[in-house]
């Protein structure tokens, strides 16, 4: 263990990628994430590695499928319009099934949008993004030190099952500074990766794809992807619950709002009220046991978002009927402020806001305030 | 005896799927007789590409990645920033490389890649059925340009190896034609000086070949070979347009 250092989330992410072993890295300027590009730029050559600014974000998502198929280990940073731009090289990565980490320090849109923190890519990242039956593994830190562990790991995530990983942060955490402890890595061994285009010395040639014309085919490799997700889904899901024991509430929530929520939560205990906090660390695969070991208790729950509602889907799909669920949201850049949330949150015990399959007819749950 | 032809080491014995006529099957010969002659097969990988060459590491022995349509030059540059010493090339169709990937050749050109791209030009889309690509000529009638392309509605024939002889990062940039035995000899010195750059570390270099299409253009492969001929040539001039021996 180092000792805390304070960074720039940005560049602590940068940084932690080095540890882990990242040695090349390819992206185009956006902002609110400049500071990633602009660390590797400096600190990859002092490892032996490459940073490679290249002409779009088309491009760089490319040259990412080119380098992880030659078995790097690669990295590649942007923020929501970038992010939209790369969707076919990302679908193309999850087809080709070759491991890489994305980073989306995202922000407000749709179109150019703004440059302030936002929630609104949850359904890109999460739902496939791209054309076809895909997944990406999704992690949603919430500080970051989280965003540095996560950072390390997604990178053997994404080895271990040959699958695009993306770290989907916002502006806040990309620009925010906090003390960053980085574990240890100097054990840090890369897997062998046998199925690399590194040339046919001594072998049969190796091939990087995604085109199966044969329908048969196609449908097989398919239901094969299908498979490895579920192996995802049994094996990698992560999230933490916060006094899910005692609480009849809950509030929901990742990243950034998730600490609003924790604020909220620990304000509405010391008055007395049984609130707990679910946090998705992963946001695919969802964390559907989190909500199944409490609903059976739960008079409801809180879905509280940097958008105008797109994690609440997940949720209602994990509570299945079984308890109401609300949602409140900001968007833009419009960060919910801790008031306004524990304002819905009373709401919601008294009974005074719709639940959320009402809340779309009514427009009532997340008009700013 | 000795034998004085035969199947590079470097083409698979396998019977391909292109059209009777069609050129791609020299320009996949000539690669394979280069990647032999050159002792680099084992150290090659190469990019396919969309359209008809798609499928061309079916035929040709080296490791291959499949790139998404235009972005071969992406997809290389990652391949040879990963391994700068193995020889990366990129087979690249009109439509892939001079329409929807020009921002990715450009660029692979103006930064100096150590790459090898082979560009097959036939001014048409193959594989789509025959729609008219950036290279197809005025008053050439494709599915697309029904009446003939029309220059105030559908804009001039790109000649792309003369923009890309433009960029200070290109060393070495060609257009040679596969119509005729002594142009095919040709366009094989061609193409094996875009490897031997690569391997002496001389940096970005791409070969034309004006190619033929016989099933688009609704001419027999005789026909084609005479329309490349007397058609083409005038619009897209053969020679050596960057990294003559000497420059």
């Amino acid at each position: 263990m180092s000792e805390p250092v304070l960074m720039k989330g940005n560049e602590a992410i940068a940084e932690a990628a080095i540890r882990a072993g990242c040695r090349f890295f390819f992206g185009y300027p956006i902002t609110p994430q400049n500071e990633i590009p602009e660390y590797m730029s400096k600190r990859l050559p002092e490892v032996g590695g490459v940073f490679l600014q290249a002409e779009s974000e088309v491009s760089s998502i490319n040259m990412v499928y080119g380098a992880a198929g030659a078995g790097g280990r690669v990295l590649i940073s942007s923020s929501s319009p970038g992010i939209s731009l790369m969707q076919e090289g990302i679908s193309y990565l999850a087809g080709s099934e070759l491991p890489c980490v994305i980073v989306n320090m995202s922000r407000g849109g749709p179109g150019l949008g703004g440059i302030q923190p936002s929630q609104a890519d949850y359904f890109q990242a999460t739902k496939g993004g791209g054309h076809g039956d895909y997944r990406l593994i999704v992690y949603g830190p919430a500080t970051i030190q989280e965003a540095c562990n996560l950072m390390m790991k997604a990178f053997d995530v994404a080895d271990k099952y040959r699958n695009p990983v993306m770290v989907l942060g916002d502006g806040m955490i990309g620009q925010m500074m906090e003390p960053v402890v980085f574990p240890d890595t100097s054990e840090v061994r890369l897997p062998e990766k046998p199925w690399a285009t590194t040339g046919n010395e001594g072998r049969k040639s190796n091939l990087i794809s995604s085109i199966i014309l044969d329908p048969e085919e196609l449908d097989a490799h398919n239901w094969r992807l299908q498979e490895k997700y579920n192996r995802i889904r049994e094996n990698e899901v992560m999230y933490e619950v916060a006094h899910g024991d005692d609480s009849e509430w809950f509030l929901v929530a990742y990243g950034t709002v998730a600490r609003i929520c924790r604020k909220v939560m620990e304000q509405a205990r010391k008055n007395g009220v049984k609130v707990g906090l679910i946090r998705p660390i992963t946001l695919w695969p969802f964390p559907d046991k989190a909500f199944k070991d409490v609903v059976h208790k739960a008079k409801g729950f809180l879905c509280v978002e940097m958008s105008t509602g797109q994690m609440v889907e997940d949720v209602r799909l994990a509570v299945n009927g079984k308890a109401p669920v609300y949602f409140y949201g900001r968007t833009g850049g419009a960060v919910p402020n801790p008031k306004s949330v524990e304002k819905r949150l009373y709401e919601m015990i008294s009974g005074k806001t719709p639940v959320v399959s009402d809340y779309w007819e009514k427009r009532g749950g997340g008009a700013a305030e | 005896m000795k034998p004085i032809y035969q199947r590079p080491k470097s083409l698979k014995q396998v019977v391909t799927h292109y059209c009777p006529g069609c050129t791609h099957g020299i320009a996949h010969r000539l690669l394979a007789e280069v990647i032999d002659e050159l002792g680099i097969q084992g150290k090659t990988i190469g990019v396919a590409s969309v359209g008809c060459s798609v499928f061309a590491y079916n035929y040709i022995d080296v490791d291959f990645q499949q790139a998404a349509h235009g972005r071969a030059p992406a997809v290389a540059t990652g391949i040879k920033r990963v391994l700068p010493d193995r020889i990366v090339f990129t087979y690249q169709g009109d439509g892939d490389l001079a329409s929807i990937g020009a921002a990715e050749i450009v660029h692979a050109a103006a930064r100096g890649e150590n790459i090898t791209v082979i560009f097959i030009n036939n001014a048409i889309y193959g594989m789509t059925g025959g729609q008219m690509a950036p290279t197809s000529l005025l008053g050439q009638k494709t599915t697309t340009s029904p009446a003939g392309r029309d220059a105030r509605a559908q804009g001039y024939p790109l000649r792309v190896s003369e923009l890309i002889a433009t960029i200070e990062g290109a060393r070495y940039v060609a257009r040679f034609s596969l119509h005729n035995p002594q142009n095919i000899q040709r366009a094989k010195q061609g193409i094996k000086k875009a490897f031997s750059n690569q391997i002496e570390g001389k940096g970005f270099s791409m070969v034309e070949l004006l190619s033929t299409c016989s099933t688009n253009w609704g001419l027999s492969p005789q026909n084609a070979l005479k329309w490349l001929e007397e058609n083409m040539l005038p619009v897209y001039p053969l020679g050596e347009f960057k990294g003559k021996e000497g420059e």
